[in-house]
């Protein structure tokens, strides 16, 4: 198996605020990995760390077999990172001025030089497999949030990533429009993309995940599958956290 | 005593064409000075929020000196204070060109520092999480939506600097001030005249006006 995301003791502060404390973590190949935990327990620093626009202090990560030292690391290989990781934001982070072709567009002409002919059969090729090829040339603004949050998916996607990272991607979201960003991402997983996901969807995460990791206060404290995570939590943290979301 | 004054239309009128001589060089110095104080607005106003100290100090010092000092003092530094550092004679329209670039780019540099820092951190950061540079995400993600919320504060700068032109009538400029001040000197008809000069420059600052506001229209239709 390969691991296409390696952490070994990695530690991180905002200041005086430890966030991440001593991370061990991996991430093989073809994997979905979700990790959930309280408002500011770090699990969004945690997968931000992955493509560097976090960083950390010591310990070891690797993505990709590409070592990412502390501290910025190399700008090399940082950029050679983003190149194969694709991200997904709470707030979509589409770009307004472009249409939703361009937006998908813009970065395989740009960082892999790829024809405009090429980037545009890509971006409809993906919009298709979203479900929304018929908006391509709308503005993001024209969108509705789980829309834009599909051609966010999109986009990540143009750049064909062996590693696609979800940041709170329903959290943004009207309810009834959770579900067709959940879909896309079930349909990734399902393809064999290897995927590290933080959310609150604790159905999507019993369902989607092969694996489970709950992290309090900047620690991983509980991980497995999703079954012995949700059914059987060890740790009383996990047991507490789990009760209060999944109560209602 | 009797006094009543009575508006000469006709002074007004012959007035025009002397007073119209002038309008070429309000707009070169006008026009002339604010392109290359967007150049300057762009160089100094990215400097002065760039991360390193040193590229950051001089911008800040150069923001700071131009919108501190009034223009008329720079005007005639410029004019009459620099030929003697220089060894010779810098020609007025240089020096209100020289004068307008320098002051509006230290204001526009604060417009381009304000609009860049506008933006929201996610687009820097969707941009570099799809593997574009620092260079590539600036210019191709930042710089357009930056420079879109800039069109109505640079519009703002452009026709204070139009008017600011007029107050280098005293380093001997014929623009509209001075043309207007040379024909007065033979007519004695003040009022007319600098009512058709306030007339002039309000038909250069309406018409940019009107161009700015189409030009907005157009630019954040998108957005």
């Amino acid at each position: 198996m390969t691991q296409i995301v390696k952490m070994k003791g990695m530690n991180k502060h905002f200041g005086k605020l430890h966030v991440l404390k001593s991370i061990d973590l991996t991430v093989e190949q073809g994997e979905v990995v979700v990790i959930i935990g309280a408002s500011g327990s770090g699990k969004s620093t945690l997968i931000r760390c992955v493509n560097g626009l976090e960083e950390y202090e010591s310990g070891i990560l690797e993505v990709d077999n590409h070592p990412l030292a502390p501290k910025a690391g190399n700008q090399k290989t940082l950029a050679e990172i983003r190149k194969g990781v694709g991200m997904v934001f709470q707030q979509f982070n589409l770009f307004p001025h472009l249409t939703v072709k361009k937006n998908i567009m813009l970065a395989p002409m740009k960082v892999k030089s790829a024809s405009q002919v090429i980037a545009n059969a890509t971006a409809e090729r993906l919009l298709e497999r979203v479900g929304i090829g018929d908006q391509a040339d709308k503005y993001p603004s024209q969108l509705s949030g789980g829309q834009q949050q599909r051609v966010a998916i999109a986009r990540a996607l143009a750049m064909e990533p062996k590693l696609m990272l979800f940041d709170e991607p329903t959290s943004a979201l009207d309810p009834e429009m959770i579900g067709e960003v959940l879909d896309v991402m079930r349909e990734l997983a399902k393809d064999g993309m290897t995927m590290m996901v933080v959310t609150h969807e604790m159905g999507f995460a019993r369902e989607v995940a092969d694996r489970v990791i709950y992290i309090h206060e900047g620690k991983i404290v509980e991980e497995g599958n999703p079954s012995e995570v949700f059914d059987n939590p060890q740790n009383e943290r996990t047991q507490a956290f789990l009760s209060r979301v999944l109560a209602h | 005593m009797e006094f009543q004054f009575q508006f000469d239309w006709q002074a007004a009128i012959n007035a025009i064409p002397f007073l119209a001589k002038g309008i070429p060089y309000t707009l070169m110095i006008s026009f002339g000075g604010l392109a290359i104080g967007f150049l300057l607005g762009i160089l100094f106003g990215l400097l002065s929020i760039n991360k390193n100290w040193f590229l950051r100090w001089p911008a800040i010092t150069y923001i700071e000196i131009f919108r501190g000092t009034p223009i008329l003092v720079q005007v005639l530094f410029i004019f009459y204070g620099l030929p003697d550092l220089i060894g010779a004679p810098i020609d007025p329209l240089t020096a209100g060109i020289a004068a307008i670039a320098l002051n509006s780019g230290a204001y526009i540099s604060e417009v381009v520092r304000g609009g860049v820092q506008s933006i929201d951190k996610g687009q820097n950061e969707a941009g570099l999480s799809l593997g574009l540079s620092r260079t590539q995400t600036f210019w191709s993600i930042i710089w357009p939506q930056a420079f879109r919320r800039m069109i109505p504060p640079l519009g703002n700068q452009a026709i204070v600097s139009i008017k600011d032109t007029s107050l280098f009538s005293v380093i001997g400029v014929g623009e509209l001030v001075r043309q207007g001040q040379v024909y007065i000197a033979s007519t004695f008809t003040a009022f007319e005249v600098y009512f058709v000069v306030a007339l002039m420059y309000l038909a250069i600052t309406l018409s940019l006006s009107l161009v700015l506001r189409l030009v907005e229209r157009r630019g954040l239709a998108s957005i």
